[in-house]
């Protein structure tokens, strides 16, 4: 169970930071407010999966989860460490994630575990919100000008291999009788309808990256962790 | 009324009550007309054996910085109070909705220049009523607001923008 809150946490926890990399930098205010507003609900989520990770455990807390473990110790999802990139990644990293993220949580919320099971409905409809917005950004890029379409297609080659790991059980999923693999197909639904809104292919690609969920991560996680954990490691337990 | 008679009931409903008419009297940071009561985010007030005082409250939406400083209110008030020993826990379940502020907490929001939450328009949608002008021509700018429970809003008529109580 410990692992599997980690997971949750971690995953929510990455995206927050790199969505928080856009606050002063959105391409207009309002989407500025917006992917920062996404952000922190992201990292809501991750406190309340940590702080119950942390009672669980116990001799821990949320703090020291997230700023005093090392990356291979870390269980997000790959898909969620990669670079914010331009704004078509960006909003199309949130789409891919989101669509899935509220499955999951449609999910969660009926599960045995009450405490978990109140963390997803309470999350639940946050992420209504940022799939909404994520999807409508990507019909809008997709179905937009040229350069906006040019942009989609990097976006969706270099994200996309990322994706089946959301799927994929780790142990400790299966351990929690999380079933995510019965997620892929309403995944795949939502994405043929959308993207067919937005005039983009889905990639067949034959070949997917895993790892993250069991502490293999692509060499970007190093670099966000030492800028996160920076100040409690060079100032341990410091706080204001 | 509550009854003279000092049985332990009454003093265990009068201890109630006072804890009440304190948290009554604190308002929401992000939101300075309202108050965390009529916010609907006090769920339990709890007297245990040890003497402590607990309150229980639900957050809003899970970021919300505003939480920690409710938090950090209701000790205080409390502690000034007279409680020394004042536990303060979240409760997820069930979660939080708007339906949870009260009527006189919708009234207060669009005096204060917010429209309130309305069920016909959620998710956001152009109509909500302006509440400045209260015309119902209005345009939807961000499901995204200035904190997380907000929407942006543009009056189409008085042309001022405005926040919309998101329903949630």
């Amino acid at each position: 169970m410990n692992d599997y809150l980690l997971h949750l946490a971690d995953t929510s926890l990455i995206l927050s930071h790199r969505n928080s990399e856009w606050c002063g930098h959105g391409p207009v205010l309002e989407q500025d407010i917006a992917i920062t507003n996404i952000a922190l609900d992201l990292l809501g989520q991750a406190r309340y999966f940590y702080q119950y990770a942390a009672r669980l455990t116990g001799n821990t807390d949320e703090d020291k989860l997230a700023f005093l473990r090392h990356e291979r110790e870390f269980k997000n999802l790959l898909i969620t460490e990669l670079p914010k990139g331009d704004w078509a990644h960006t909003v199309l990293r949130q789409y891919l994630f989101s669509q899935f993220q509220f499955f999951q949580f449609e999910k969660l919320q009926h599960h045995s575990d009450k405490e978990l099971a109140a963390i997803a409905a309470k999350s639940l409809k946050e992420t209504a919100y940022h799939l909404r917005w994520s999807r409508e950004w990507v019909i809008r890029l997709g179905d937009g000008t040229e350069e906006s379409h040019r942009r989609m297609l990097a976006a969706l080659d270099t994200l996309w291999p990322y994706t089946h790991e959301m799927f994929r059980p780790a142990d400790y999923e299966l351990a929690c009788e999380v079933n995510v693999a019965e997620l892929e197909q309403p995944w795949k639904e939502a994405m043929a309808y959308v993207f067919q809104e937005a005039n983009l292919p889905i990639p067949q690609h034959t070949w997917f990256q895993y790892g993250g969920k069991t502490g293999y991560h692509t060499e970007y996680l190093g670099y966000i962790l030492a800028e996160m954990q920076y100040m409690q490691r060079a100032y341990p337990g410091a706080t204001w | 009324m509550v009854s003279v008679t000092n049985t332990r009931a009454d003093n265990y409903y009068n201890e109630k009550k006072d804890v009440l008419l304190i948290l009554e009297k604190i308002y929401d940071p992000e939101i300075p007309v309202l108050t965390i009561t009529e916010m609907g985010i006090v769920r339990d007030i709890r007297f245990h054996s040890d003497n402590s005082l607990e309150i229980v409250i639900t957050p809003t939406y899970s970021g919300c910085p505003a939480m920690d400083v409710i938090t950090f209110q209701i000790r205080e008030a409390l502690i000034s109070a007279g409680y020394s020993d004042v536990k303060i826990t979240q409760q997820l379940s069930p979660a939080w909705t708007t339906d949870e502020i009260s009527e006189s907490g919708k009234q207060k929001l669009k005096a204060y220049g917010i429209a309130p939450p309305d069920r016909r328009f959620s998710p956001p949608a152009d109509g909500v009523e302006c509440p400045l002008c209260h015309s119902a021509n209005t345009k939807l700018i961000s499901e995204f607001g200035s904190t997380a429970c907000k929407a942006l809003f543009q009056c189409l008529d008085c042309k001022e923008p405005f926040d919309y109580f998101k329903c949630h």
